[in-house]
């Protein structure tokens, strides 16, 4: 067992895996995965579908528990109820209530995190002018765009001020106006000192952060930033040098 | 060509939800095994209890399958009857026969009656009796017997549809997931969910119990507070069943599939149907079924006029099915996330 300080310390990582292996059945999801992510840090978690980003994500937030290894957040040991308050995710579906409004969508959340009174109303007015969806709180969401209702749930995750943004795919069947646009958004927080780690199969977005983890069947292949990771492979695109690190880990296997 | 491959697609489907396809050949077999435990068991006997009744007639009554008691005077048998252990009391008073009829179930009351007038017609008493009801009267129609029962199978009907599937889709829309990874506590969301739907449930019963009892008209002899408390109680019991269920079920249409599983088989031992004919280690059965006891104890309130030390028990065990479906719904989102 690890001795993790009962306080969060300033200086901890913002989340600290530690030999993390998670089965489903018979099935190796992620092998003996080590890593930390230090405070600030805009992280993006490479990988195609299927090499086990989620299942990582939702080990680091608690929501899953790993069969192997020690997963601590901000320097608390998870799962831990109570961390829960300290991140917000935003998954690869929607997750909305269609019936609701947008504000109401927003307000239920907002609860769900403590926040009441004008403190909620005042954030989910700040959330809302984020994303521009201002005019649209109003609106029941199943009458939202694709696009709108993928805003909307970025400004859920936004809601309580979390330390920590754990976003899966947040761009996944997004225009390029508006995938610009969050991203542009994500590395505003990051610069106000939120860390986020986002999970992406896109190569183009992954260059945008400040480090990369590349992730292949299970294993964290490489950790560097966008540039060092180019330069161990000797490429010139995060495409190629995922390819070239993928055909290196195939062989060791 | 178009026609083939859609029908191919249908087997293939088929074929991968197993559960679906086991479903279509064994729920109706389930269905027509109950139904002929029910209604092709043994003879019913009604019991009558005989006070002052001259042998001869008792031997008629007993050559006609009548399930005879001989109390020794007329109050051992009275109490007899109120406790629904006798179907009908037959009495001679100074010479003249008379028949109480219990009166619960218009078709018990028949049977008694058609017994009662082929051992007379037999020439074994001159005289015809006078026939007095300790419950409803000879106008009780057979819905009114029913209605009770219909009520509380209909507020547990949709309330287990409703709640089943609005869980069902939390899950599904990813919102489940969502709301997990706030700080919520699982009991705080079964908790949530009962007292959102228990507005809903208890706005239904009212409305239920008001449009049964003064629009239809169903025979009423007790109190409607009572009655209200009881469909409460059946519908929570729903609610909870039901949610505790969709975590079994990935589909909308996984849950209808619980209908002839979950739903039918309460209907059969709800008292619709006269259990007496049933094998009596098969009536023991209906003791694990919510519905028995929410029918029960509306029977007693509309028909008999019970009051609370009269169907109390009941209230305990719907209580009880509540929390236990509760609990272990709690414990099934730990399927979800583990803390």
């Amino acid at each position: 067992m690890h001795a993790f300080p009962n306080k969060p310390l300033a200086s901890a990582p913002a989340v600290e895996l530690k030999s993390i292996s998670r089965h489903f059945g018979n099935h190796t999801v992620l092998q003996d995965i080590t890593l930390a992510i230090p405070r600030g840090q805009l992280f993006g978690l490479l990988g195609p579908s299927g090499s086990g980003k989620t299942t990582l994500i939702k080990l680091m937030t608690g929501i899953d528990r790993a069969d192997k290894g020690t997963v601590a957040m901000l320097g608390e040991p998870m799962p831990q109820l109570k961390m829960l308050q300290t991140f917000g995710y935003m998954a690869q579906a929607d997750a909305l209530y269609a019936e609701l409004t947008g504000k109401q969508n927003l307000a239920f959340f907002g609860a769900m995190f403590g926040l009441k009174g004008a403190l909620l109303q005042a954030r989910i007015q700040s959330v809302a002018k984020l994303v521009d969806l201002t005019n649209h709180l109003n609106k029941q969401t199943s009458a939202y765009s694709g696009g709108m209702k993928r805003r909307l749930s970025l400004a859920v995750a936004l809601l309580h001020e979390p330390q920590l943004l754990v976003l899966d795919e947040p761009t996944v069947g997004i225009d390029p106006v508006l995938r610009q646009s969050i991203w542009k958004e994500l590395s505003a927080l990051s610069k106000q000192g939120v860390t986020i780690i986002v999970t992406t199969h896109v190569m183009d977005e992954a260059e945008k952060c400040d480090r990369l983890g590349l992730i292949r069947g299970g294993k964290l292949i490489a950790v560097d930033t966008p540039k060092g990771i180019m330069e161990q492979s000797g490429t010139t695109t995060i495409e190629e040098a995922f390819i070239a690190f993928g055909q290196a880990g195939g062989e060791e296997a | 060509m178009r026609i083939k491959a859609l029908a191919i697609r249908i087997i293939h489907q088929f074929i991968k939800d197993k559960r679906t396809l086991a479903l279509l050949f064994l729920a109706p077999l389930l269905v027509l095994s109950l139904m002929k435990l029910i209604f092709d068991g043994q003879t019913v006997s009604p019991a009558i209890g005989a006070v002052d009744i001259p042998p001869t007639l008792i031997e008629k009554m007993e050559q006609l399958h009548a399930d005879i008691t001989v109390f020794a005077n007329a109050s051992d048998a009275q109490s007899a009857l109120g406790t629904g252990d006798l179907a009908a009391i037959l009495q001679l008073d100074g010479g003249q026969p008379k028949l109480i009829l219990e009166g619960s179930d218009p078709s018990v009351n028949k049977a008694v009656l058609l017994l009662l007038q082929n051992a007379f017609q037999n020439g074994a008493a001159s005289t015809s009796p006078t026939i007095s009801y300790l419950h409803g009267g000879p106008d009780m129609a057979a819905f009114d017997a029913f209605g009770p029962v219909l009520i509380g199978f209909f507020s547990f009907f949709f309330v287990f549809l409703l709640a089943g599937v609005s869980f069902l889709r939390e899950r599904t829309s990813g919102t489940l997931e969502r709301l997990l990874a706030t700080p919520i506590r699982r009991s705080e969301i079964v908790s949530g969910y009962l007292a959102g739907f228990g507005i809903f449930t208890l706005l239904q019963a009212s409305l239920i119990a008001w449009f049964s009892v003064d629009v239809l008209g169903l025979y009423m002899a007790g109190s409607i507070g009572y009655m209200l408390v009881i469909n409460l109680l059946l519908s929570l019991t729903a609610l909870t069943l039901g949610t505790l269920l969709s975590s079994f079920a990935s589909s909308e249409f996984q849950i209808i599939q619980f209908i002839p599983l979950v739903i039918v088989p309460q209907v059969f031992f709800s008292g619709l149907f006269n259990l007496d004919a049933m094998n009596p280690w098969l009536q023991k059965l209906s003791l694990i079924m919510p519905l028995y006891y929410g029918a029960d104890a509306m029977q007693g309130i509309m028909i008999r006029g019970e009051g609370w030390m009269d169907f109390h028990r009941d209230v305990y065990v719907l209580i009880g099915f509540s929390l236990l479906f509760a609990i272990l719904n709690v414990l099934a989102l730990k399927k979800h996330r583990r803390m």
